[in-house]
């Protein structure tokens, strides 16, 4: 089992390699100036080589990647060409937003959609297997930001002043400010990769209220996440739910499935048991695939419910020509992806030993 | 169907190198076993079918798989239920254990009466009673048979931690103890071992011991030994044979292979078309078989006295399609010695010379035209 761990990481280290050119390669050959991007129509021949020269793009292509990789070794990746900041500030205050929704929304389409996808398997072509497959797939067919302004319409206009009044968007109410984690342990002198590392935790409301106890901030901040959860989760509980009912229904018709019954077993351990065990690891593909598609980009939704994510970063960015940022972000999405199907694996190998062994 | 002389012989084969099964005298393990073995007879006869019908509900139609078939197995009774691919053996067994699929299957009518006790008439929960506890299923194919993705320890031990209220400690040493008597070695050690470390032959022992975890009444073996190669089938089928002395179990021998039931069995009903076309004790049907399907059985049998060049005999023909049998008798479209009366109406099961010995035919019965 370590040994297939040890393999894999190698491997992904080696992808990583790889995705360090191609990240570069690809920044540069959008076509656009990131000069007139970023100065538009302040934009002349003197101006420019003034800007080229500030952020190194004067310089030939082989040292600009040389300045890259080398920078990345030092934990570097880079300065906005737009804003003009350090990347990583920028990444500080907006992944941990997106890490919050795509978890939430993730933890609400994996646990309803797998149970949903069980009990269709179980009780096929009942009212409730017709009715959720039917509810599945609308539920994929509907454009997030369709569902989200939907959503909106429903809990924050037609049942505004009810309890089930959920806000449109934002990330906490109006007046509420959340303590940053570095003043309220009294570390704000701290500084390098655990200040960092304290920071990002700090920018993600549930995690910080919920560790310091600001348990105000910590339901509206929850309160906040829920529509956008629930729009950006959706697809993915439909698709989780079909793969569940159709993994589980071909396993349940396998001899060992009647080798469960003829132990007498009760149909729930059989079908727990036996039956969900072997048809997980389809829904295990489908949750990572999906896990790292609303990790490196929840646009619409982002944009529909006004959260500064790392969707709404990654857009902006490319809209500007904002070479560094492209690259850092691109690299930082391949590497979610590179973890995820690292994790993906290792459950594989976790939940079927005829994997472990190759 | 066809048969090697090898496997025909296979059951008095002496399998030399296999381990002796070893005992593990656990305290525990001795009480479990005293236990266990509470096998009071609580009827005359461990098994009465009587009428037992299963239907497949399909778009095509209703196929009559198991049509009206009776009979009976006395407690530590080894019965063999021989025929061609489709007759309603597998069927039957899964009837017996309510197992047919279904949907499209059901049992339609019939009694099955197992210690005294009217299976059809159980609840689901006290169903689950009898699967695992008194009755044992094994099944064709060892390698799809057993969850690829549990240890064989836990798969084992699975049905005594349910039936016999073991704890999980003596329910794993209850394993180590099947899996020895099995024929595995280094039990203990191989309890954590999951099924694709085991080779076919190995993962049938597995599926044995779990078929025997709860010391069963009753053993089904569905075509236990098609799946192996034949020095297995042998060392499998001595091993079926020398538990089931041991534990008093009375066995169900699903086979289309005639020299297994006739090595192994003590009764045995030809199955033709989802109904008896003749039973009775195994040396009545081999040696005086009295209809003819039992005689082209009997007949595509390669013999070692065959020329090389000889091509094997068949029965000519198809089993008739079993959506809609017809009146007839099923056997007479194949039947060399067919007349008008054999297809008009189809023959009951009658008397023949022998204990038990019961044929469908017109033709063998009292005055009838053949000899």
């Amino acid at each position: 089992m370590l040994t297939f761990i040890a393999q894999r990481v190698a491997l992904s280290f080696l992808v990583l390699i790889g995705v360090v050119f191609v990240v570069f390669a690809v920044a540069r050959i959008l076509p656009g100036d990131p000069c007139v991007a970023a100065l538009q129509e302040r934009a002349n021949p003197e101006t420019c080589a003034d800007f080229n020269a500030r952020f190194g793009l004067d310089e030939p292509l082989p040292v600009q990647f040389g300045i890259f990789v080398s920078d990345l070794i030092h934990g570097d990746l880079g300065e906005s060409i737009r804003y003009g900041r350090p990347i990583s500030e920028m990444l500080i205050e907006r992944m941990p937003v997106t890490i919050e929704l795509t978890l939430l929304a993730m933890l609400w389409a994996t646990t309803v959609g797998i149970t949903l996808g069980v009990i269709s398997a179980t009780r096929r072509n009942s009212a409730t297997d017709v009715g959720t497959m039917i509810g599945a797939n609308i539920g994929v067919s509907t454009p997030v930001f369709v569902l989200g302004l939907l959503l909106i319409y429903l809990f924050a206009i037609v049942l505004k002043d009810t309890p089930f009044a959920l806000p449109p968007g934002g990330r906490l109410t109006s007046g509420l400010v959340i303590v940053p984690l570095a003043t309220s342990w009294g570390l704000e002198d701290l500084a390098g990769i655990p200040r960092v590392v304290i920071d990002f935790i700090s920018n993600m409301y549930l995690v910080n209220s919920l560790i310091t106890g600001q348990w105000e901030i910590f339901g509206d901040a929850f309160v906040h996440l829920l529509l956008p959860a629930l729009a950006l989760g959706t697809i993915p509980l439909a698709l989780i739910a079909r793969m569940t009912r159709s993994s589980l229904l071909e396993v349940l018709g396998l001899d060992y499935i009647r080798t469960a019954r003829a132990k007498g077993l009760a149909n729930r351990a059989v079908v727990m048991r036996h039956g969900l065990r072997n048809a997980i690891l389809p829904v295990v593909t489908v949750v990572g695939l999906s896990l790292g598609a609303l990790l490196s980009g929840a646009v619409l939704t982002e944009t529909v419910f006004g959260l500064t994510g790392l969707g709404k970063t990654i857009t902006d960015a490319i809209l500007g020509r904002d070479y560094p940022v492209i690259q850092a972000l691109t690299l930082i999405t391949a590497m979610i992806y590179l973890v995820i199907n690292l994790l993906v694996d290792i459950s594989y190998a976790f939940l079927d030993p005829r994997i472990r062994v190759q | 169907m066809t048969l090697s002389e090898e496997s025909a012989q296979a059951p008095s084969v002496v399998v030399e190198d296999l381990p002796d099964s070893v005992e593990v005298a656990t305290e525990e393990g001795r009480r479990m076993a005293a236990q266990l073995h509470d096998k009071q007879p609580h009827a005359k006869r461990l098994l009465e079918v009587r009428n037992l019908t299963t239907q497949f509900f399909t778009r095509e139609g209703v196929v009559h798989a198991v049509d009206e078939v009776s009979f009976d197995l006395d407690y530590g009774e080894t019965l063999g239920l021989v025929g061609e691919s489709g007759c309603g053996k597998s069927v039957t067994a899964l009837s017996l254990v309510r197992l047919v699929p279904s949907p499209p299957g059901r049992i339609v009518s019939g009694q099955i009466i197992f210690d005294g006790v009217d299976i059809l008439k159980l609840s689901n929960a006290e169903m689950r009673l009898m699967r695992g506890k008194k009755i044992g299923f094994i099944f064709q194919d060892p390698m799809t048979s057993l969850n690829p993705t549990l240890p064989i320890g836990f798969q084992i031990s699975e049905s005594a931690k349910l039936h016999l209220n073991l704890s999980r400690r003596a329910a794993d040493d209850r394993a180590v103890e099947l899996l020895s008597k099995v024929g595995i070695p280094r039990a203990r050690d191989r309890m954590k071992d999951y099924p694709h470390q085991f080779s076919g032959g190995m993962r049938q022992r597995v599926m044995i011991a779990i078929a025997l975890a709860c010391d069963p009444m009753l053993l089904l073996a569905d075509e236990p030994t098609t799946a192996l190669d034949v020095t297995i089938q042998a060392q499998i089928l001595d091993l079926i044979r020398s538990l089931s002395e041991e534990f008093g179990t009375a066995v169900i021998l699903i086979t289309h292979d005639l020299g297994i039931a006739a090595g192994m069995c003590h009764r045995v009903n030809v199955m033709y078309a989802g109904r008896i076309a003749e039973t009775g004790l195994v040396d009545d049907v081999f040696e005086h078989a009295r209809h003819p399907y039992s005689w082209g059985l009997m007949d595509s049998l390669p013999r070692l006295t065959d020329a090389r060049s000889a091509r094997l005999r068949t029965i000519e023909g198809l089993p008739p399609d079993l959506l809609d049998p017809g009146p007839e008798c099923r056997f007479s479209p194949r039947c060399h010695y067919v007349t008008d009366r054999c297809r008009t109406a189809e023959p009951e099961l009658s008397s023949r010379e022998g204990e038990g010995h019961l044929a469908r035919c017109f033709g063998t019965e009292p005055g009838g035209w053949i000899a």
